[in-house]
């Protein structure tokens, strides 16, 4: 079990933009941890931090006890990052990549020879570890760099946007790896995918201007927005009269309505009495994203809300 | 961290870096011969033969100087293109490890090249014990120079094409231009004290003063011996302290 705290932390650009603004979280325990927001929201620049890569104007943190922000070097056998834009070097195959990395962690190399191909054989990437990395597809690539971080027996993981660039199946295929490895690590990735966050994490950061605006479980955020419904009708059909919510009106031509689970009920039997097909769920992420990102909690207004 | 993790930490730059890179690109090897070989084929050639004991000596000066520029351009690729360096920065291995075993990555690159340059050597130059002694101190007081200067810059650069330029510029200023495979009297002598701007004209004065082919006083040689220890210590030190190795 993996215990990661952080207080207060901030850090500023050399420009004066603040990319981190007194941004606190913890967890205790395994699982994922995902870090979702707009382009310069601050995550990489929190999970730099956190792994060590960089230093925070002020702020504490603390991994299993351990001070990280003040002494690095204790907890560096502890972690490991995969940043956004690594790549594999080409001219080294799978591994001989993992091989060297362990290493790099202090491990000998008849050893990390044995580790780097257990850890093949756990993402599944076996077949290609002496192919030269320039030739493996985009997923394997990714594989590689998991395989890695597996490998080095590092409890805390950071993840960079890991699935960026992957087809819909590789992003499947490494989604049910990270699931395997979250059972006995602690896994913080960011993403720009919502559907990947909603499906893989145990908790959701929301971050927006440097700020953590909210986090928890799905079901806990849900509770933070004033409407945790909501209802899809197909194109063609009309409202209820009176009906509470905010109003969405998709592209082609389907409607959305988010509402309160109260509103919701009563909206769900009238549609029901006058038999029109309709869809009702809890909010997804991204209403919740776009409900709490465009505005702070608390002053969720409903937006462009219409009532019926 | 113990010794042997160390050890581990160490080899594994020199795996990355050198042996599964000419094991996988050999192109990579081929490019490093010729560089410092060109030159020393241009000066024999030019010179009809009479500057190639100094041109051999030039080559072994180049080969050290060409593994710092090498190291600069391989740590700056890595750092860049691969993040390669981030990934390193959060591992248990310090800058200075990094740096001793992507150093080494650069000598073992450059093996075939001085294993050529000392059969020529030995064919030209026949050296007397001391008089290869001199040479081998003075490569690796270069060696060790050029090295923490290439870190240095490596850690400063943002970019490749960056990397490339600083590469070009010094290995002008470092080899081409200053009497490293000539002697410092084939300048004339109001314009000889430019030459020393550069630290590998000591070195070459050293090396070409042990072997007869330049006379040079006794305080002379203390001053070149001074200037290349004193400078390789103090870029040594600004490696290792001004290096931007984990963001500030």
């Amino acid at each position: 079990m993996v215990r990661l705290s952080f207080r207060n932390i901030s850090k500023s650009y050399s420009r004066g933009r603040k990319a981190l603004n007194r941004v606190s979280f913890s967890y205790d325990g395994n699982g994922i941890v995902a870090l979702i927001g707009r382009n310069g929201a601050g995550k990489t620049t929190l999970i730099r931090i956190l792994a060590t890569e960089l230093a925070p104007d002020s702020g504490t943190a603390e991994l299993d006890g351990l001070e990280l922000i003040k002494h690095p070097e204790a907890v560096r056998g502890l972690m490991s990052i995969v940043p956004q834009e690594a790549r594999v070097v080409q001219w080294l195959t799978p591994m001989q990549s993992i091989t060297t990395y362990l290493m790099y962690h202090g491990v000998t190399y008849g050893e990390a020879k044995k580790g780097a191909e257990r850890a093949m054989k756990e993402v599944g990437i076996t077949e290609y570890k002496d192919m030269l990395s320039r030739k493996l597809s985009g997923g394997t690539k990714r594989k590689v760099f998991v395989a890695m971080v597996l490998a080095s027996g590092s409890r805390l993981i950071f993840l960079d946007e890991p699935t960026t660039g992957l087809d819909p199946l590789s992003r499947e295929e490494l989604w049910n790896v990270l699931v395997r490895l979250k059972k006995d690590h602690l896994i913080f990735l960011t993403t720009h995918y919502l559907e990947e966050a909603e499906r893989l994490a145990d908790r959701i950061c929301l971050m927006e201007n440097g700020k953590l605006l909210a986090s928890g479980t799905m079901d806990s955020l849900r509770r933070k927005i004033r409407y945790q419904h909501s209802i899809r009708l197909p194109a063609g059909s009309t409202l209820p009269k009176g009906t509470k919510g905010r109003i969405v009106h998709g592209a082609d031509g389907s409607t959305q309505i988010l509402t309160s689970e109260k509103d919701a009920l009563s909206i769900s039997k009238t549609l029901v009495r006058r038999g029109t097909r309709f869809f009702s769920n809890p909010v997804s992420l991204e209403d919740i994203f776009y409900s709490i990102v465009k505005k702070p909690i608390g002053e969720d207004e409903g937006g462009d809300e219409d009532e019926w | 961290m113990s010794g042997k993790s160390r050890y581990s930490q160490v080899l594994a730059s020199v795996l990355v870096n050198a042996v599964y890179a000419m094991k996988n690109y050999p192109v990579m090897f081929i490019n490093s011969m010729l560089t410092p070989l060109s030159v020393l084929f241009v000066i024999t050639f030019v010179s009809r033969g009479a500057l190639i004991g100094v041109g051999i000596e030039g080559a072994l000066i180049y080969s050290m100087v060409w593994s710092g520029l090498s190291l600069q351009g391989d740590l700056s690729h890595l750092k860049n293109d691969f993040k390669f360096q981030d990934l390193v920065v959060t591992s248990p291995t310090t800058s200075t490890t990094y740096m001793a075993g992507m150093g080494i990555s650069e000598i073992v690159f450059a093996l075939p090249l001085l294993a050529l340059l000392i059969v020529l050597a030995a064919i030209y130059l026949h050296p007397t014990a001391l008089q290869a002694l001199a040479i081998t101190a003075v490569m690796a007081i270069v060696f060790l120079f050029s090295i923490a200067l290439g870190f240095f810059m490596s850690t400063l650069t943002s970019d490749v094409m960056q990397s490339w330029n600083y590469t070009s510029i010094l290995s002008v200023l470092l080899s081409t231009i200053p009497p490293v495979y000539y002697p410092i009297t084939y300048i004339p002598q109001q314009f000889q004290f430019l030459a020393y701007v550069s630290p590998t004209t000591y070195a070459a004065e050293i090396v070409q003063s042990a072997t007869g082919f330049l006379s040079i006083s006794n305080l002379n040689l203390v001053i070149d011996w001074a200037v290349i220890i004193i400078l390789a210590t103090v870029f040594i030190v600004l490696a290792k302290k001004k290096s931007r190795w984990r963001e500030p």
